[in-house]
């Protein structure tokens, strides 16, 4: 262990560090007269007060509270697309886990317990949306787009919250009439959700697309979400 | 300054060289060679005024990694004498650590380098919209040109979405067709026979391809055989929502054949000597028409079946049937023997 003094900004700092190859560095040696110091401008920008808040001794009621909130506001920014780069900035993926959590569960519906089975199944409902999200991402990747992978990702596990709530109107629906009105109900609601989706996520993710080929990476999403929109269609329990 | 400490360093360096083992001479060398050590030591005692602690604490974690070393080498050459049971113990589970350590780590960094690499696939799927709006159109017209070799694009971006775009109807045809498959999912079935068929007919005619000694790489062979499924998406789209028999052979034949014909087109002006050609493009317009037969036939025949089951008059079920008939006749037996007694 090497140590060090370092005058930084007028303050001594005791500089402190390790290194496993400590036979190597015998070696060199340091004659005692030259003392150990410089000059190191750190760069002090204007400090955010996120980093200075600290959340060590704060209850963990608020930790939870804090993370929920944020996964509620970004629900509210998909409800009501305008170009915001708040769901961009600090991406998460625990929205988008629930949603399809959700999802898979509502259409999983009386497959569970019946023998036969029929309806989409959990695991293919969970594939289908992180399989499509991955590739719609490698897809937007290939074509030029300047998006991290997981701020794509959560963009469009976000944005299949108006579907669920499509699923949830649906279920709804085929519980008061299962008829041909219901079908035509559910029809409409199914499509609008699914407009409702496509036009989110495109408004969220055509910024960091080279502009002459949004209509390349749109057709990804578009067919995301037109299969997963089908699925809760023709979902019967 | 220094007097403490370098006695304490040399305390610490004597406790390590009494307890080192012959495996530990360089290392030994190395402490005590010089007036290295004596520099370190003087650098210790700005770090905190329990030197001695530190040496010995520095010690321990050195006498540690040197273990790690030496038994590694040692594992190789004398096992028997230098390890005892526990330390074989010890060794198997670290070995199992490792190992488990080593083949995540390959891992991780694999797929870390897949998307690191993510650049060299960019050149394939440098298009534009109205391009691929052309090839695809292009794709169901085929050009009588054999003397002179006929374009290829090398992209990838249509294929792919062609691809990703017939499994989403498989998946459809699948589920209206009302298809169960043990073991597996309908995705997975679905992602497995379209990617299959793109990627290893396009091997496959590659292949034949290099032995017929025609022009053309992998990158082109893929982009025309997955351009080539544009007429099979079409087809299926159609024909697993309105279920007629003609109208699937009038497609089959006009827009599946038409964009073989282009595929075969382009590979016979790519292709020199008659044989070949017909090797090729026979082998390629088979494949390519009998797969749209398949793949129609496979998840359309179960919906006719269930038609013909929903069509015939309610028939109770055969169980139901076969219980009734004993309690029937022993009504009659009964009655029979009542009127007997009577």
């Amino acid at each position: 262990r090497i140590s060090g003094f370092f005058t930084l900004s007028g303050r001594a700092v005791r500089v402190k560090y390790s290194t496993p190859a400590f036979a190597g560095l015998a070696d060199v040696s340091i004659s005692e007269d030259i003392p150990v110091e410089g000059e190191i401008t750190v760069p002090v920008g204007p400090n955010s007060p996120d980093e200075d808040y600290s959340t060590l001794d704060e209850p963990v009621k608020e930790t939870v509270m804090r993370d929920l909130k944020a996964v509620g506001k970004k629900f509210v920014h998909v409800m009501y697309p305008k170009k915001s780069s708040a769901l961009l900035r600090d991406w998460d993926l625990w929205g988008p886990l629930i949603l399809c959590v959700l999802l898979a569960l509502m259409l999983q519906g009386g497959a569970a317990d019946s023998t036969e089975d029929r309806g989409p199944q959990f695991a293919e409902v969970f594939v289908i949306i992180w399989f499509g999200a991955v590739v719609i991402t490698l897809n937007s990747k290939l074509l030029g787009g300047t998006i991290s992978f997981f701020q794509s990702l959560c963009v469009l596990g976000y944005c299949i919250l108006p579907l669920t709530v499509a699923l949830l109107v649906c279920r709804l629906i085929l519980i008061a009439n299962s008829g041909t009105a219901g079908f035509v109900v559910r029809l409409l609601v199914v499509v609008a959700m699914f407009g409702w989706s496509t036009l989110a996520s495109t408004a969220f993710l055509a910024d960091s697309q080279p502009p002459n080929r949004k209509a390349l990476v749109v057709y990804p999403i578009f067919l995301f979400y037109f299969v997963i929109s089908w699925m809760i269609l023709t979902f019967t329990p | 300054m220094s007097g403490p400490g370098a006695a304490a360093g040399a305390g610490g360096t004597r406790s390590g060289a009494a307890t080192a083992t012959a495996e530990w001479g360089a290392f030994e060398d190395n402490m005590q060679g010089g007036g290295s050590a004596v520099i370190d030591m003087e650098n210790m005692d700005d770090t905190s005024g329990s030197s001695f602690e530190d040496m010995g604490e520095m010690h321990q974690r050195m006498k540690e990694e040197e273990e790690v070393d030496a038994e590694a080498a040692a594992a190789d050459e004398e096992d028997g004498e230098f390890l005892g049971m526990k330390g074989f113990k010890g060794q198997l589970s670290r070995q199992v650590a490792d190992q488990m350590w080593q083949a995540g780590k390959r891992q991780a960094s694999k797929a870390f380098n897949l998307y690191a690499n993510i650049d060299i696939l960019r050149p394939y799927f440098d298009v534009e919209p109205n391009q691929v709006r052309n090839r695809l159109l292009e794709s169901m017209i085929p050009v009588r040109m054999i003397n002179f070799p006929q374009k290829i694009a090398g992209e990838l971006y249509g294929p792919l979405m062609l691809v990703f775009t017939l499994v989403a109807i498989l998946l459809h045809g699948m589920k209206t067709s009302d298809t169960i498959i043990r073991e597996g999912t309908l995705m997975g079935t679905a992602i497995g026979t379209c990617f299959g068929y793109w990627i290893g007919v396009s091997s496959f005619i590659y292949f034949l391809a290099y032995l017929c000694n025609s022009q053309i790489t992998m990158v082109q062979m893929l982009s025309l055989l997955g351009y080539g499924l544009f007429g099979h998406c079409i087809t299926l789209f159609v024909t697993y929502n309105i279920h007629l028999h003609s109208l699937f052979y009038i497609f089959w034949v006009g827009i599946g054949g038409l964009s073989t014909l282009r595929m075969v087109a382009v590979l016979v002006s790519r292709t020199v000597g008659h044989t070949q050609r017909l090797i090729l493009c026979g082998a390629l317009a088979t494949l390519h028409m009998l797969f749209l037969l398949y793949l129609h036939f496979a998840y359309h025949k179960v919906v006719e079946g269930i038609l013909d089951t929903l069509e015939r008059p309610n028939i109770p079920p055969f169980q139901r049937v076969a219980r009734d008939i004993p309690a029937i006749s022993s009504a009659v037996m009964n009655i029979t023997t009542k009127a007997v007694a009577a």
